[in-house]
């Protein structure tokens, strides 16, 4: 066997090696009644869960709490999954100042006894990047 | 008035440049595939060429096409309103140029044009036709997707001359009046105002438009079946192409770090993963190309390197552009509908390219020798596969998205997301990648060097770069464990420590060796240096970087849960010093940015008015000693950034310095910080604000105590101080529109804060004898607003109102980055030396085989090879 393949061989393991661990360091999307449950197994790993923000019949958003003179590290808001299941979700970090805009919310962590953990906040705001209304001036026309 | 010509010249010269496109490449393969002895390939190439020159014409009309209507302000085009607004100076106009897609193929459209040009003068007889025929084929590809043709359901390209009215048919405005013109755009993304954003695209694409270059050379290499002479020309259009690429990703890093609040340089996002893994792959095919050109192996790793780095930029356009991150990126393109066209174009390329090689295989040449462990070229084929490795591994978990995609359309449901902590999962690897690529650039340099120099024993070359390492890094060592620097502990962090001072050493070494030769040769040395330095940066800045901003007000909301959490975030009241780090850190006030003044503008300087790009001083407004502005000018500011003046000042030295983190609340994005950052010789403190008090809600003010009180009198509200000295006429400054008759008077007023003396006038007006209005007076830092409500005249009392509202606050993280700068030090270093190879390996495939300083080492080193 030549040198050349023995590298190979090396090349191809250490492949095999990298896709076996992103497999397993691949999160996954799920809703909340699985992060629950994972938490009961006493499995601490980080899930994804897609969400919207609790609304009142007004369109109010209900639940949420932040108070950044009591605590600017401490945001805490009701999310309701695909499923329709509300849960506490807590973010000890200042509240993304575009939140109540928001369309969905993904949020990743797990769940640490009756709240939901969060350590990261991606929000998809309406119309992030592209206008889809042109608004007009009062008729200066 | 709809200007429809400048659209219609834009456009048609779109069609134009496919067309000339199409002609061009077909020409140019007809031409390299002709008898080179016939008049009939002279006759195609004259074709060839010049379909390529209109292209090049056309391709320059169209962006002079777009950029007049963005200078212009056409608003009447969607690109011009939706990527730019009146008041963005010219230099962001070019920004929006390509902040659209459109715009953004375009630059990439226009590169490779310059490019052609280029080849089209100096690849030679030999290469000029097929290369050029990949060229103008990949051209034929970019101009389609900004072409803008609809056939029934299948669009063909979006093109960035599209008119407001037939981009929103829907909209009410345009069935009314179809020649409706928008008076403003909806502006540039404020992330993107930065000169950053103005530099680092276009060097970015330049990058992916070289990398075009040896791409094309390789297919032109199979095509004609020589297998050999296109690696000459291509070298140094590679290591331009790599160190091009190479400070466009640096480029971005340093925006990112400068204008996003990530809180770093680099965030294993996927659009900046996206061009990671193609320079990744290019800089290892340059490797196996120098391998191969010294010791005739590796030619088939080459091709496939190569090949493969260009495929990666498509791979990454479409990741980028098809809007298949959406979930997974913050800064991906949103899908235009072109994702299918896109995908289309990556698959043709893949199959074309990769067909071409396995059906060429046989054919090219390999070696059958086997490659000595102790020399030069097998260290660094390996350096090369491990970059492979490492940008296989990039890619891998980048693409996660793009399975999930897949998955959903051959009707599996997947739920597979991206790691929840990606920068753990990522430098799990490339710090090992990095290590590697340490450890092999020393040694593989030292031992190619020791062949060429025919010297020396394997013992005499490493003992010196060894030494030398074991001496620093018991230095450094030592000098974290005194405290001095930050002490190094974690066992993979002392490894990635000595690696990258044995590849400063062992390369440092070479460079003094070839030095008193020939300096010329020392380009690889020298990049190698960069890369360790880089490494070195990376290491102290990313795994030693320390939030100072920890919370230690002792006020904890919620306690249910451990203390393990991170509060990374300070609240600061106005006026009022926290401790943080080794600073008392007070936040001062709000500042503005005026228009020709260099300084920030406090905003209790400046009257606001009606139109928020006009204000009017208060006060002298000064560059330096010089006024440039006196109370009740009118000047023009820019409202959208609000700069927050924090001092940090050193509780022990007691030095004292300012930083301006600016925010901007965006009705599109929510609030949009940057941070500002102060550069120490040894770290640098990075601040941004995370939170400010919502500046559209309008502030709640306490109910309105009044005081009756008599010139001299002194008022207490709040624990302040307020004096009334006197009443006087007011001064016309604030736009009061006094006509004659009318009256104004203003209190005189002193109030006395806590950490200085403000002073008031709030104005007191009638107009035509009976309207009775009041000017307040507000006081930002106190959180005070006065009026003066009622004179009487008789009795010499005058009524004085205050509100008080909760007192302005910010929330500030900041953290320390210590030895960032050895990372931007070793990326100029590792560009210089990218550009000492490229002039080098330019002469050498000039010189070809004449004699010369340098020829005479390339026939010394081809006799080796004989």
């Amino acid at each position: 066997m030549k040198r050349i393949h023995i590298i190979g061989i090396l090349v191809i393991a250490v492949a095999i090696a990298i896709i076996m661990s992103t497999a397993s360091d691949a999160s996954v999307y799920v809703p909340f009644s699985e992060a629950q449950a994972r938490a009961k197994e006493g499995d601490d790993t980080k899930v994804h869960v897609v969400g919207r923000l609790k609304k009142d019949a007004k369109g109010h958003i209900v639940g949420m709490k932040y108070d950044p003179v009591l605590d600017p590290n401490y945001f805490s808001f009701v999310l309701v999954d695909t499923n329709r299941v509300e849960q506490q979700v807590v973010y000890y970090s200042p509240k993304p100042q575009d939140f109540d805009r928001s369309e969905q919310v993904v949020i990743t962590g797990n769940m640490q006894g009756e709240a939901f953990v969060a350590d990261k906040i991606l929000l998809k705001c309406p119309s992030k990047y592209t206008e889809k209304e042109v608004k007009v001036e009062t008729a200066s026309l | 008035m709809v200007n429809t010509l400048v659209g219609d010249v834009g456009h048609f010269s779109v069609i134009i440049a496919f067309v000339a496109a199409l002609v061009s490449s077909f020409s140019f393969s007809f031409a390299a595939n002709a008898n080179a002895l016939t008049s009939e390939q002279d006759a195609w190439k004259k074709l060839a060429r010049g379909a390529f020159f209109v292209h090049v014409v056309a391709v320059f009309s169209i962006i002079f096409s777009l950029f007049n209507i963005i200078y212009a302000h056409r608003y009447e085009y969607h690109y011009a309103w939706s990527h730019s607004s009146n008041h963005l100076p010219v230099h962001y106009m070019i920004s929006c140029f390509w902040e659209g897609q459109e715009g953004s193929f375009l630059l990439w459209i226009f590169w490779h044009a310059l490019l052609g040009l280029v080849l089209i003068k100096f690849a030679g007889k030999k290469w000029e036709s097929p290369v050029m025929a990949v060229f103008s084929f990949v051209q034929l590809f970019l101009t389609s997707m900004i072409l803008g043709v609809v056939i029934g359901d299948l669009k063909i390209g979006s093109s960035p001359f599209i008119l407001m009215r037939d981009f929103m048919t829907d909209a009410p405005v345009f069935q009314m009046d179809p020649n409706y013109v928008p008076k403003d755009g909806t502006g540039l993304n404020p992330l993107l105002q930065n000169y950053w954003m103005v530099i680092h695209p276009p060097v970015l694409f330049l990058g992916f438009a070289a990398t075009l270059v040896p791409f094309a050379f390789a297919i032109a290499g199979l095509w004609k079946k020589d297998f050999s002479a296109w690696t000459k020309p291509a070298l140094p259009w590679g290591l331009f192409a790599a160190v091009v690429l190479g400070v466009g990703i640096m480029m971005g890093a340093y925006w990112a770090y400068e204008t996003l609040n990530f809180g770093g340089y680099w965030n294993w996002d996927p659009v900046e993963n996206a061009v990671y893994i193609p320079w990744l792959v290019l800089v290892g095919a340059i490797h196996t190309l120098l391998a191969y050109r010294k010791s005739k192996t590796a030619l088939r790793a080459t091709f496939i390197l190569f090949i493969t780095s260009f495929l990666l930029v498509l791979y990454a356009t479409f990741l980028t552009r098809s809007g298949i991150l959406g979930n997974a990126s913050v800064h991906s393109f949103t899908d235009l509908g072109l994702s299918g066209q896109l995908f289309t174009y990556l698959a043709a390329f893949v199959v074309l390219a990769i067909g071409l090689l396995v059906y060429r295989w046989k054919s090219i040449p390999a070696t059958d020798k086997e490659i000595a462990t102790y020399s030069g070229e097998f260290w660094v084929f390996v350096g090369a596969a491990v970059l492979c490795l490492g940008a296989f591994q990039v890619l891998v978990t980048t693409s996660i998205p793009v399975y999930n995609s897949f998955m959903g359309f051959i009707g599996v449901k997947t739920n597979v997301a991206l790691p929840a902590d990606q920068i753990a999962h990522y430098t799990k690897f490339q710090m090992w990648m990095g290590i590697a690529i340490a450890m092999l650039s020393g040694t593989g340099q030292l031992l190619w060097w020791r062949k060429q120099n025919g010297t020396g024993k394997l013992s005499e070359v490493f003992t010196v770069p060894l030494i030398f390492t074991a001496l620093f890094t018991a230095l450094i060592l030592m000098i974290g464990q005194l405290g001095l620097i930050e002490k190094i502990k974690t066992p993979v962090y002392i490894v990635l420590l000595i690696t990258s001072l044995y590849a400063v050493f062992s390369n440092l070494a070479i460079l003094l060796g070839v030095l008193r030769k020939n300096i010329s040769i020392a380009g690889g040395a020298v990049a190698h240096i960069g890369v360790a330095l880089m490494l070195l940066g990376i290491l102290f800045s990313s795994g030693y970087s320390n939030i100072i901003s920890k919370n230690m007000s002792g006020l904890v909301y919620a306690k249910e849960f451990g203390d393990e959490i991170n509060r990374d975030n300070v609240l600061l009241w106005r006026n009022t010093g926290t401790d943080m780090g080794p600073y008392k850190v007070t936040y001062k006030g709000q500042y503005l940015e005026v228009k020709d003044l260099p300084d920030y503008v406090n905003k209790q300087q400046l009257f606001r008015i009606a139109d928020e790009f006009r204000a009017i001083a208060r006060g002298p407004l000064k560059d330096g000693d010089k006024v440039l502005y006196t109370a009740g000018d009118t000047v023009d500011i820019y409202p959208e950034n609000t700069y927050y003046e924090v001092e940090f000042k050193n509780r022990e030295t007691g030095k004292a310095f300012t930083l301006y983190p600016r925010a901007q609340v965006n009705p599109q994005m929510g609030l949009l910080a940057s941070p500002d950052i102060k550069m120490f010789a040894n770290k640098d403190l990075y601040t941004h604000v995370s939170t400010i008090p919502d500046p559209n809600e309008e502030k709640e003010w306490g109910e309105m105590k009044e005081y009756q009180v008599k010139i001299g009198d002194t008022i207490f509200v709040n624990d302040y101080v307020a004096v009334l000295h006197g009443i006087e006429p007011a001064k016309d400054t604030l736009l009061l529109n006094l006509n004659e008759g009318d009256i104004a008077v203003q209190a005189d007023m002193q109030v006395l804060g806590e950490k200085r003396t403000y002073h008031a006038h709030p104005i007191y007006a009638i107009r035509n004898r009976k309207e009775v209005g009041q000017v307040p007076e507000e006081i930002e830092d106190l959180g005070l607003r006065l009026f003066l409500l009622n004179i009487n005249p008789e009795k010499g009392l005058i009524t004085i109102g205050i509100n008080s509202t909760q007192k302005d606050y910010i929330i500030l993280k900041a953290m320390e980055k210590p030895f960032i700068n050895i990372l931007w030090i070793g990326t100029l270093i590792m560009s210089l030396g990218f550009v000492m190879a490229i002039v080098r390996h330019y002469k050498d495939g000039k010189r070809g085989n004449k004699n010369g300083p340098a020829g005479k080492v390339i026939v010394k080193r081809e006799k080796q090879l004989a």
